[in-house]
């Protein structure tokens, strides 16, 4: 048996979402700007997936749901785009987000801060969640724009959209969020909350990769990112990525159709995962409340294992998983995640993120379970952190003194 | 960047075959005892490198024959990931059998390269050339307890980079003696920096006492300051050629001061000193006439002659001199 445990990391595009799509690849092939009928055939299904989409996040008719390429794409079109409208083309220099977003966000905000921009970085609490009255001590009157995700990628916090898009609305500033985690695994209704700017990701519920999409609230002003036709509407140029833009749709909908069921048969297989985890392994924890986070996320905390070691041997026994502290990256840093928490420098190497789908099994999961105990006995065993000699006196170390 | 490096490395895939099996299955991995090693008449030592909170942990044990320092087992410890735990136990195997001062003449670069299936081929990709650096330190520690000295006394040079054990000494010499100017010579010249990078700037995997950019930094700057020391030490032994510009200047203004300018005067002229182009073959002294001289007759004839002829008896014979 192998089993894929790294959903938050990309998924498999359901099988009906693939049917969805391969007629646009091979029978209706047109260029849909093109006024013949080849291109205009692939009109209804363009129109369809739209719909699906709308109707996937409660969009408002006046708003608009612009295709690209990933949501690496929609992060980089807002930052860039209020930068150039609010800061360089108006009177505003500030941009406010948190420590723990997605790169496409901080890359991007070490850009503009490069460019001049004031960027705050705002901390998370002992849960990996920005509190809404941090953001509002934040803002002032030269904040362009308050960029929060909805869920964490790591954790699988939810953060209070609903509170921090009020706040943002009582200050009429713009409130943009990665909404990458949270759509497709918990109820996203756009009607309900005051955002601005959401961007999302097909491949992280099921669709295929290379398409996401930026929500745009009453359709309001955003210079392109992306120059060259009108396609979109003039909003993002590129030829309509017709069978991606069918496939998003579809797997949108499937998402989010029935989306209590689904994800409470997820939540269950989840729950047990890590409750096995907790009660068969002592001395783990996993970050965040259960009830606050995405239904298919577990980041849990081994001590004495490290993370990379740990995956090697889940991978060993055919099971993907990942870390965020990879000592193998070029900055060897902690897990900034499990840093910003307050979690013991000790711990912060040690975090290894499982993350379940509707496809996920009750068999995958005990296989999981097995292993990951097998494992983490194996590298316990060879562990220093439970060696029972200790040093000769001179010998011990008592803090980090290899990293800074 | 270019097409074989738009993927990036699939990191595992990198790994020698040696360093996956003795991952999943380490050969001297545990502990040993003080009863044990007394019951055999030994010393024990114990001794960590690292920390939990480094991300890489590992723990020495030493069993060690008094009578003739030899190291007679070895187990280790280690908190780390897959080569962290391989260069741990090619270590520890590389320790027994040897004394302890032959112990510590083991760096990385010995457990790294007895990590190789073959021998020119890299057992680690260059991101992970640092696990083995820990096997190295933790060495040191172990000989420094065993002996009574300090862990850094084994240490004859300043070690810059540690991946590649290249030393401050040999980055400066290399530095001056192919006059580099960039990291990347460096790198290419020494291997320093070409592994976990540490060492090439603040902000690395980890914080470093000596960081390349500084260190070339510092070099070009002597490298500059000896040159123009030795440039002022030409001018003063009279050395023309090896003046800088600004000295062959002041030469030539005090030789046309002294020698020169009095008969311009007397003719209601003047002339200065526009620029000096150094060749190979000439110092070409610019200048122009001012006053009377500008359009005199003898400007381009006798006095140019007489200006010339002073200048390379008094200061080089490579000296011609142009009117502008």
């Amino acid at each position: 048996m192998q089993v894929y445990m790294d959903n938050n990391a990309t998924t498999m595009v359901d099988p009906e979402v693939l049917e969805a799509m391969i007629p646009y690849f091979k029978e209706q092939y047109g260029n849909p700007n093109s006024l013949h009928k080849f291109g205009t055939a692939s009109h209804p299904a363009i129109s369809k997936a739209i719909d699906q989409a709308y109707t996937a996040i409660n969009a408002a008719d006046e708003d608009d749901i612009i295709f690209t390429s990933c949501a690496t794409e929609s992060n980089n079109w807002v930052l860039q785009s209020v930068w150039i409208d609010k800061i360089l083309n108006g009177d505003k220099n500030h941009i406010v987000t948190t420590e723990i977003e997605h790169p496409s966000v901080l890359s991007t905000c070490k850009f503009l801060e490069d460019q001049g921009v004031k960027v705050t970085y705002l901390p998370v609490n002992e849960q990996g969640v920005v509190e809404a009255h941090t953001v509002r001590s934040f803002i002032t009157e030269k904040t362009a724009l308050v960029s929060v995700m909805w869920a964490n990628n790591e954790t699988g916090m939810i953060f209070p959209i609903q509170e921090i898009g009020e706040i943002c609305k009582e200050k009429e500033v713009l409130f943009h969020t990665d909404g990458v985690q949270a759509v497709g695994k918990i109820p996203v209704d756009m009607q309900a909350v005051n955002v601005d700017f959401m961007s999302m990701s097909a491949h992280k519920f099921h669709g295929p990769k290379g398409i996401g999409a930026l929500y745009i609230k009453n359709s309001q002003e955003l210079s392109p990112l992306l120059h060259g036709g009108e396609h979109m509407g003039g909003r993002r140029s590129g030829t309509l990525n017709v069978p991606f833009i069918v496939g998003m749709g579809k797997a949108m909908e499937l998402a989010t159709t029935d989306m209590e069921a689904k994800m409470a048969a997820i939540r269950a297989k989840r729950d047990r995962l890590e409750d096995a985890l907790l009660e068969a392994i002592p001395e783990t924890f996993t970050v965040g409340d259960r009830d606050n986070r995405t239904p298919n996320t577990i980041l849990i905390s081994i001590r004495g294992v490290e993370g990379e070691g740990m995956l090697w041997d889940l991978n060993n026994g055919q099971i993907g998983a990942s870390t965020g502290s990879a000592c193998a990256s070029e900055d060897l840093e902690a897990n900034t995640v499990m840093l910003a928490i307050g979690a013991d420098n000790e711990l912060a190497h040690t975090g290894i993120r499982l993350s379940l789908s509707r496809f996920t099994t009750d068999e995958e999961v005990d296989y999981v379970i097995n292993h990951f105990k097998d494992a983490v006995s194996r590298l316990r065993a060879i562990s220093s952190s439970y060696a029972k000699v200790q040093p000769t006196p001179g010998g011990e170390v008592q803090e980090c003194e290899l990293h800074h | 960047m270019a097409k074989n490096d738009i993927l990036g490395d699939s990191l595992w895939d990198a790994y020698s075959d040696k360093v996956t099996t003795l991952m999943n299955n380490p050969q001297h991995q545990g502990e040993i005892t003080e009863e044990e090693a007394a019951s055999h008449g030994n010393k024990l030592i114990v001794a960590d490198f690292g920390a939990e909170s480094c991300g890489d942990a590992v723990r020495l044990y030493w069993e060690i024959d008094p009578k003739t320092d030899k190291i007679v087992n070895s187990k280790f410890k280690s908190f780390g990931c897959g080569t962290a735990i391989a260069s741990s136990d090619v270590m520890t195997e590389l320790c027994i059998g040897k004394t302890v001062q032959e112990a510590v003449k083991i760096t990385n670069i010995d457990v790294e390269l007895a990590l190789r299936d073959t021998p020119d081929v890299p057992a680690v990709p260059p991101q992970k050339m640092h696990c083995s650096v820990m096997a190295y330190d933790v060495i040191k520690k172990a000989a420094g307890l065993y002996m009574g000295v300090d862990a850094e006394s084994f240490e004859e040079e300043i070690i810059v980079c540690e991946c590649a054990r290249v030393s401050l000494g040999t980055l400066q010499e290399v530095i001056r003696l192919n006059d580099l100017t960039t990291i990347e010579q460096i790198t290419d010249y020494t291997k320093a920096g070409g592994f976990c990078k540490s060492c090439i700037k603040p902000g690395g995997h980890e914080a470093r006492e000596y960081y390349l950019v500084d260190i070339l930094a510092d070099t070009r700057k002597q490298m500059d300051e000896e040159k123009m020391a030795a440039a002022a030490d030409a001018g003063a032994s009279g050395d023309f050629e090896g003046m800088t510009l600004v000295q062959q200047i002041k030469a030539i203004d005090a030789v046309i001061d002294e020698s020169v300018r009095q008969f311009l005067v007397m003719d209601g002229g003047d002339m200065e000193v526009i620029d000096i182009k150094n060749s190979d073959e000439y110092i070409d002294v610019y200048i122009r006439y001012l006053g009377a001289c500008n359009g005199c007759a003898s400007s381009s004839t006798g006095t140019l002659y007489a200006i010339e002829s002073t200048l390379k008896e008094k200061l080089s014979s490579k000296i011609r001199v142009l009117p502008i």
